[in-house]
Order: structure tokens, then sequence, then C-alpha cells
């Protein structure tokens, strides 16, 4: 019934040289980047091959383990012949196209779309935001002190993590990721529309009367810090979060057979946050709740 | 998928109103545990899994409107039970009931009266009736008022419809309104004067050319002919005026025979994008995926667009000829009408029409005796404009929240429910009746060499005779405007709606075509020529426009989510600004405006500083 296309997996992260099982040989693409000819395999979007070329394209709602929505809009390029802008995160290259990432227009629309975020939304933990403000020398306040902001309080209504839609740009990853594209727990939906819409789970109840299974994959993938762990959010709180003294170790989860790889992040000699590698060709960064929270027993130290 | 609901269960009018559109519970799994149904052995070896249970997810909208319709709200109960009947997450189902404006996922009274605040409304003093209704109809009155958008009664300004939910639920319209009748049609619908005839929102159908005082109609009207000619009601009284010889015709010369005709005939499509409609079809009639889809957008909320809603209460045969000459074109078996939700009457009429169809062999397995199977279903919109995006109507049909989603993929190719579809406006698929009555050749004599054919124009606003006006292609905007009494004081013409543009008093030799709109800078978009008049406050108007975005912004992508609140927050500063105190915020609308038309997904926020735009740079508002 849905119509939305089963992504590209393992095939584009196939050229990266993992064990997932190569693509049969798909036929090259011709086109020019910024006048540069360039080849892509069928198949690739624009952003693959800026990437494969070197070239930065900010993006914050496409990840790589998610079918691009492409509805924040600041990956945004120039191709010849379009009315509108593309979003390069989810279109197909095609024989012939002349994009450029880089243009007057292009640079605008990045501005505007990062100003009009910045403006509304606390972005203090999205990484890679400050630094792409001052590239295209974005100013948010210039809509004034009265500018419309989301003025979202956190919700903490559990202990394993935390819900700070304040932080929340609507990317839908979180929704993806829970529903049918990885979990298939279908436990949180965009509710209300427009300025108004936020990430909510049925009746906007708390996540304790939800379907959520805490598997904390939607997490993994929030790419503005919006949805964090308890430990990350108490601790960023009290001012004690340095990701400069944090080590990550990757290894793997003890509970059941499936093997999953965990990334424990450590700091002070505690764990304070667990993540799986994306690339790993069986699990893509999902874990399940023992994986992701279960790590307690290990530092306990009585 | 694991579903999971919550403790809270629907009372039993919920439960019958569900039970009604989908028939009772086929076993214990389809009701909270230990409620009104046994659990048996049976439930032991039942289940309703996989595709089969997750294909009736299309039904969410029609569900969540027979339970809106009952009770007149959605509770927790109720939208449980409904997604239990449906398999479908309740978060889900939650998204999508707070998707629409006409719902309420928190109690609220039985009534609904929706006061209609838009352009044309507003132009004739719906401020004072919104103002009256508001403190009559207080709290603990029984009746909840809701400032609406364009309810498409614009002939009628201003105007309020008042919804009453139960079994069967009632509406009532009042229009023009005043305090009383609005209040009148919201305590007591039932008692509410009844709508007039469709055929007073048709001017020209009042005003014979000489010459033919006998039949009491214009002999020039094509797609409006029969429009209080003929009894809505009565089958027979539509094929007496030529109904269904366009479609045997269309038997005639088979489907690549109709696609042919109708390429050539020049049609282009009423929408308000101009797409070539036999391209369309033929690319839909190439797909060699099936089945196939053919989808009527009757979503008609382009405030100051009434024109869908006039042919639909005045012609309802017209229009399930059409769908059926459509559907036969492009191969398919059936086809949906999406109708905009605040269109009651129009409601009734199609259902009443389409059951005629069926019962007299016009619709069903073998229609006309020809061997082509053809059914159309009707979908109730809910209240949000952005439905009527092609895409986003797909989803809203398929149960989904009404986002657009982006192209390509386009519809011919994978469309409704990813299969390949044909979408057209009601006023295009009309059309094509002339084109196989009279033949493409001098159906494209009609009108100018690139736009061909006669054309609807909804006029508003500060007007003598309000309405809907057929023209040929080509006539200009001040001839319009004669036939519909041009008020002293013409400030300014909004063209195409919200989403177009306006023209200055100076500029009315512009010809009413695709290709001369073009030239001249603005749109024809969906027929909407709305009239001001220099009583009417522009920055108020703009103010309007803007608010109309926000409202109606689906929050998809950052341009359109926050840009419109942008627009609308400068606006409102605006609005007591003028010359160089203006000059900051009109560079800041700009921006942001640009970026909107650059980035945005879909054509609304394309769109949405297109009137703004032309206000500033042709009418020299804020100068």
């Amino acid at each position: 019934m849905t119509t939305a296309e089963s992504p590209v997996r393992g095939t584009a992260q196939g050229a990266r040289g993992t064990a997932v099982p190569l693509a049969p040989p798909r036929r090259l693409l011709e086109f020019t980047i910024d006048d540069e000819p360039v080849r892509v395999p069928e198949g690739s979007t624009i952003l693959d091959a800026c990437r494969a070329r070197g070239k930065d394209v900010p993006t914050l709602c496409q990840g790589d383990t998610l079918t691009p929505k492409n509805a924040c809009r600041v990956c945004m390029v120039e191709v010849e012949g379009s009315r509108t802008l593309v979003p390069a995160c989810s279109r197909r290259a095609e024989a012939g196209m002349a994009v450029r990432t880089d243009t007057e227009r292009a640079r605008h629309s990045r501005k505007i779309v990062l100003e009009l975020l910045a403006s509304s939304v606390d972005l203090s933990t999205t990484p890679g935001a400050a630094e792409w403000l001052k590239e295209y020398g974005a100013e948010p306040d210039r809509f004034g002190p009265d500018a419309a902001r989301l003025n979202e309080g956190p919700k903490v209504d559990n202990d394993l993590y935390v819900r700070d839609y304040d932080k929340c740009i609507l990317c839908y990853k979180c929704v993806d990721a829970c529903g049918d594209q990885w979990q298939n727990t279908f436990a949180i939906s965009v509710a209300g529309r427009g300025f108004d819409a936020r990430i909510a789970v049925e009746h906007d109840a708390p996540l304790t009367d939800s379907a959520c299974v805490y598997c904390g994959n939607c997490i993994e993938v929030c790419p503005t810090g919006a949805l964090s762990f308890k430990s990350e959010f108490d601790m960023r709180a009290a001012g004690t979060w340095d990701e400069s003294q944090q080590t990550r170790t990757t290894t793997v989860c003890a509970y059941c057979g499936v093997g999953c790889n965990l990334t424990l992040h450590v700091q002070d000699n505690e764990i304070v946050k667990v993540t799986s590698p994306h690339d790993n060709p069986v699990t893509h960064g999902n874990l399940c709740i023992k994986g992701r929270f279960g790590y307690q027993h290990v530092q306990n130290r009585d | 998928m694991d579903l999971h609901f919550g403790d809270s269960k629907p009372t039993d009018e919920e439960r019958a109103a569900v039970d009604a559109l989908l028939g009772p519970p086929e076993s214990a799994w389809e009701a909270p545990a230990g409620e009104w149904v046994e659990r048996s052995a049976d439930d032991l070896r039942w289940a309703r899994g996989g595709r089969p249970a997750r294909d009736r997810r299309d039904l969410l909208l029609p569900g969540l409107h027979a339970i809106n319709d009952r009770i007149g709200w959605i509770s927790d109960g109720a939208l449980d039970y409904l997604c239990r009947r449906l398999t479908v997450p309740p978060a889900e189902a939650y998204g999508v009931a707070t998707f629409y404006s006409m719902f309420s996922v928190r109690p609220r009274p039985a009534t609904v009266l929706h006061v209609c605040t838009d352009l044309a409304c507003a132009a004739r003093g719906a401020a004072e009736v919104c103002a009256g209704v508001e403190q009559r109809l207080g709290p603990g009155s029984g009746v909840h008022v809701e400032r609406s958008p364009c309810l498409g009664l614009c002939e009628r300004a201003p105007a309020a419809l008042a919804v009453r939910a139960g079994d069967p639920v009632r509406t009532a319209v009042a229009a023009p309104a005043t305090t009383e009748s609005a209040v009148l049609a919201a305590t007591s619908p039932d008692a509410a004067d009844e709508e007039p005839p469709a055929v007073l929102a048709v001017p020209q159908a009042g005003m014979p050319s000489p010459g033919c005082e006998k039949t009491g109609r214009d002999p020039e009207l094509v797609l409006l002919r029969r429009v209080g000619v003929v009894d809505p009601a009565s089958l027979d009284d539509y094929r007496a005026e030529g109904g269904y010889a366009a479609l045997r015709r269309a038997f005639d010369i088979g489907p690549a025979g109709v696609i042919r005709e109708v390429t050539d005939s020049g049609l282009v499509g009423r929408g308000g994008a101009a797409f070539p409609t036999g391209r369309k079809w033929q690319a839909t009639a190439a797909q060699p995926d099936h089945p196939h889809y053919l989808v009527c957008n009757a979503d008609e909320s382009e405030p100051g667009t009434f024109k869908d809603r006039v042919i639909m209460e005045g012609d309802p045969y017209a229009l399930i000829e059409s769908m059926t000459i459509a559907g036969y074109a492009v191969g398919a078996h059936r086809g949906y009408l999406y109708l905009r939700g605040e269109y009651p009457r129009a409601l009734a009429r199609l259902e009443h029409a389409i059951g005629q169809a069926r019962a007299r062999g016009l619709l069903g397995d073998d229609v006309l005796g020809q061997g082509y199977a053809f059914d159309i279903e009707i979908r109730r919109g809910a209240g949000a404009y952005i439905c009527g995006e092609e895409t986003a109507l797909f989803n809203s049909i398929e149960g989904y929240r009404g986002e657009p989603r982006s192209k390509p993929p386009f519809p011919v190719e994978k469309g409704l429910f990813g299969k390949p579809t044909a979408e057209n406006n009601v006023e295009t698929l009309v059309n094509v009746l002339p084109i196989l009555t009279m033949g493409a050749e001098a159906y494209a004599a009609i009108g100018t060499g690139k736009s061909t054919g006669p054309k609807l124009f909804c006029v508003s606003g500060s007007v003598a005779r309000p309405g809907i006006y057929e023209l040929p292609f080509g006539a200009t905007l001040g001839e319009l405007l004669e036939l519909a009494g041009p008020p002293q004081g013409l400030r300014a013409v909004l063209l195409g709606g919200a989403a177009g543009g306006f023209v200055r008093p100076d500029e009315l030799d512009i010809p009413l075509t695709f290709e001369g709109t073009r030239e001249a800078g603005t749109t024809l978009g969906s027929g909407v020529v709305l009239v001001l008049d220099d009583t009417v406050p522009l920055p108020r108007i703009l103010l309007r426009i803007a608010e109309f975005f926000r409202d109606e912004s689906c929050g998809q992508c950052v341009p359109c989510r926050v840009g419109t609140v942008r627009q609308e927050e400068a606006l409102t500063r605006l609005l007591e600004r003028t010359g160089a105190e203006a000059e900051n915020d009109i560079a800041l609308l700009r921006e942001v405006g640009r970026a909107m038309r650059d980035a945005s997904i879909c054509g609304l926020g394309q769109t949405a500083w297109n009137a703004v735009e032309s206000a500033i740079d042709r009418l020299g508002a804020y100068a």
C-alpha cells in the first residue's frame, strides 16, 4: 500500500567495502556537478554523487539508513532546466543533468532555511548547525524578538530517554525509524498541521502509555539532539557533558545470539550513551531495549 | 505489525457509528478485551493479518468521518476502536485525525458553525457576522463557532455553514449570512431556509441573449447550459438534454479515439496548472502496471473558487458521465471523486446521481451494455486545502496524512495506491463532453489558438452580480467585469485566488487566456476573479491571505512551514507601516518568499508569496 520506494540499502553502501553482498553491476550515468564531469551508478542520488566527489552539501533530514524524506530542504541544489531547486538527498541522478551546488540561488535558499529553523527551533545540540549558519551568513535574529518559536518543554516521562521537542526540526526520521522502515512499532507520528505539527504518540499521551518499546532507534537517527538518553540530558543540564572526554568502544552485545554491535560512549568511567554502527550489515544501527539501555549492570560496583 | 492499544473504550454510539461503516466485528480480536464480543473457540483460529488487514487502511478517513458525523468529535476510545477494526497503529491514526481542521480530538459541542472569514466574505462584511455570532453563541450555547477558510459560497458572501452531528448528520447554510440567520442555522439546522438553487450562482442563465427569450437561456453557454434547466436529481432530464451522448460516442471511437479527440481539442487542466489533459491520459493509458485509477479532484478550496460546486450541484450527471469517459480512456475501472468536506449539498446530489446511474446500468459491471466496468466512489475531504494538491490527495484517500509526495515519480506512473493514475479537476472533466459531442475541431475553434474552449470564471467581491461566468478563452478581464457589474471605485482584481496575483484597474484589457495572463505577469489559476473596491483595506486582505497559507501549510517542509509564519508576522507588522518604515519588512518578505518559491516541496509553499508580491509590485501596497 505504501508507495515509498524501498531504500537502496546495500548498494551505495556496498561500495564502502562492508560485508553487504554487492548488487548486480549497474550502468554508470554521466552528468556534471559544478561543471565537472561525474560518473555514478544508476540509482544514485545527487547527494551520493556530491559526496563521492568530496563536495559538501549540508543535510539534516537525510539519514544514511533511511529513505530520504526531503523535508528539511537544506540540501537544495540547482539543476539546469528545473523550475525550482531540487533536493540533492532524494533526486536520482540522470544522464546529462547539469547540477550546480553553490550558486547564489542555492546558497540563498539554504541561508533562509537555516534562518527559519534557527529562529524557531533550538539548534544548540545540532551537529554542524553553528558552522552552517556561519558559512551561509544566516542571521536568525532578523525576524525580530516576537518571531514565533516552538516553545516546547522537554518531556521527561521515563527513565531511559527524553523528548525535547523544542529542538525538533520535524525531519520525520524518528517516525520512519519507528515505523515501517525499521522497527515496525509505529509508536509515534506527526500530529497536527503546519507550524503546530509535532511528533506525538497517540492521544498525545506520555510515552509510558504508548506502543513504545524503548529500542531507542529514534534516538539513533535524531539529527538535532531532540531525542537523547536521559543520562546525556541530565549531564547536559548539570553542565558535565563533555564529548572531548569521552571514549567510544565498539563491542558485541552479550544479551542474545544476534550479536549486534554496540558502541559504548564512556565518560569518567561511566557508560553515558550507547549507539550502534550504521554500516553493520545486519542491524544498520538498530538495537533493542536491552542493547541500547541495558548496561547498568556493567557499572554496578556494589 | 504489533499494535498496542490503550484502555480507553468506545461508547455504544461511537461503536455503532464505526460498525455502520465497516459492519459488525468478525471476531473478538476486533473488540477490546472482554467487551461485547464473547471470545469463542473460533477466535483461536481466526486472524486477519498481513496485506488483507492493511489493505483497509483507506477506510480510515471515512471511519473518522463516521465518528465525527455521529458524535461531533473523536474520542480516544472511538479512535482506538476504529484502529482495531482497520489494523492501523493508533499513533498514525491520531496523526491523520489531527491533520484535518473539521475533526477534533478534544470534546466539543455537537454543532459546529463554520463562519467564513476569507477574501470574498471579508469584502462583504464577514467580520461583523463573525463578531455577532461569537457574541451570541458563547460557551454553553451548544454551538462551537469556528472561523473558517473559504466555504466556496462566494457568490452569496458572507457565508456560514452549520454541521450538527447525529444520526444522520444535519447541515445548514446561511448565505448571505446575517448574525440572525447564522445563529438560526446553528441552533435549528432543520428550520433554516433552504439553499437557493445552484442556478442562482449563474447570472448568465438569468440574462438570455436577445432572441432566445423562449428558452430563457444563453445559447452561448456550453459547460453551464444544463444548470437550472435540468432537475439535478433526474437522470431522465439529463438524458433529455443530451446526456450520455458523449459516452456513446466514446464507445464508438474507442479509448485511443477519445484520447486523440481530447489531445486534438487542446484541452488543458482547469485546476490551475494547465497541463494538457490528452497527454496526461495518454501517459496513464500507456502504463504497463495495473490497475489504473481515475481520480476527480473536487477538493475545490482555493479561496474564491466555487465553479466546481455549481457544476456538481446543478448538473451532477455531467460529472459522472465525464468521469466514466475518462476512466474508459485511461483504462481504469474505478474512479474516486474526492470532494471537499464543506460541500454537503454537492455530496448529497452526487451520491443520489451515482445511485441512479448504477441502477440504470450507466455505472457498474457493464456500462451501457458495452462490456466496460466502471464505478465511482466518493471520498470526502475534511478541511485541508493541501489535499487539493494531487499527491496529497492520494495520501488522503489512502488513509495517510494529506502531505504532498515528492515528484518524480509522477501520478501517471505511481499515483493512487502506487498505481498509474489520471487525476483531473471537475471543470476539466466536464469539458470532455462538448469535445466528444461537437468534435475536437469545433471545440478547438472556441477560444484562442493556445487556450481552447470555454472557461468558467468565479467572480466575487465588490460586483453587482457575483457568480460563475462562462466565456470563451480570450475575452478580456474588462468584458468579464462588465457582465458582473464592476464597482464604482475599483481598487484591484485578484486573479487566480490566494495563490494568484493582483492586477490594477488600468490592466483590464488583459486577455483571459493562459498565455495572455502569463504575458501580463499574472495567472489565471483556477479562474478566481475577486474584485476589490477602494473601501476594502488592502493590508488586511494581504494579511488574510498570509493567515490562510499559515493555517493550511501541511508542515512537511521547512520553507513553507516556517516561511508562511514569518510572512504572516511581517504582514501583521506592515498593517501599521508604510513607506520607509515598511522597507525592512518588505525586503524580508522578498527574501523569504524567494526561498519558499525555490525550495518548497509543493505548489502551496511555492505560490504562498505570489499574491503579496504582486500587491507590492503592481498595486504599490505599503508605498
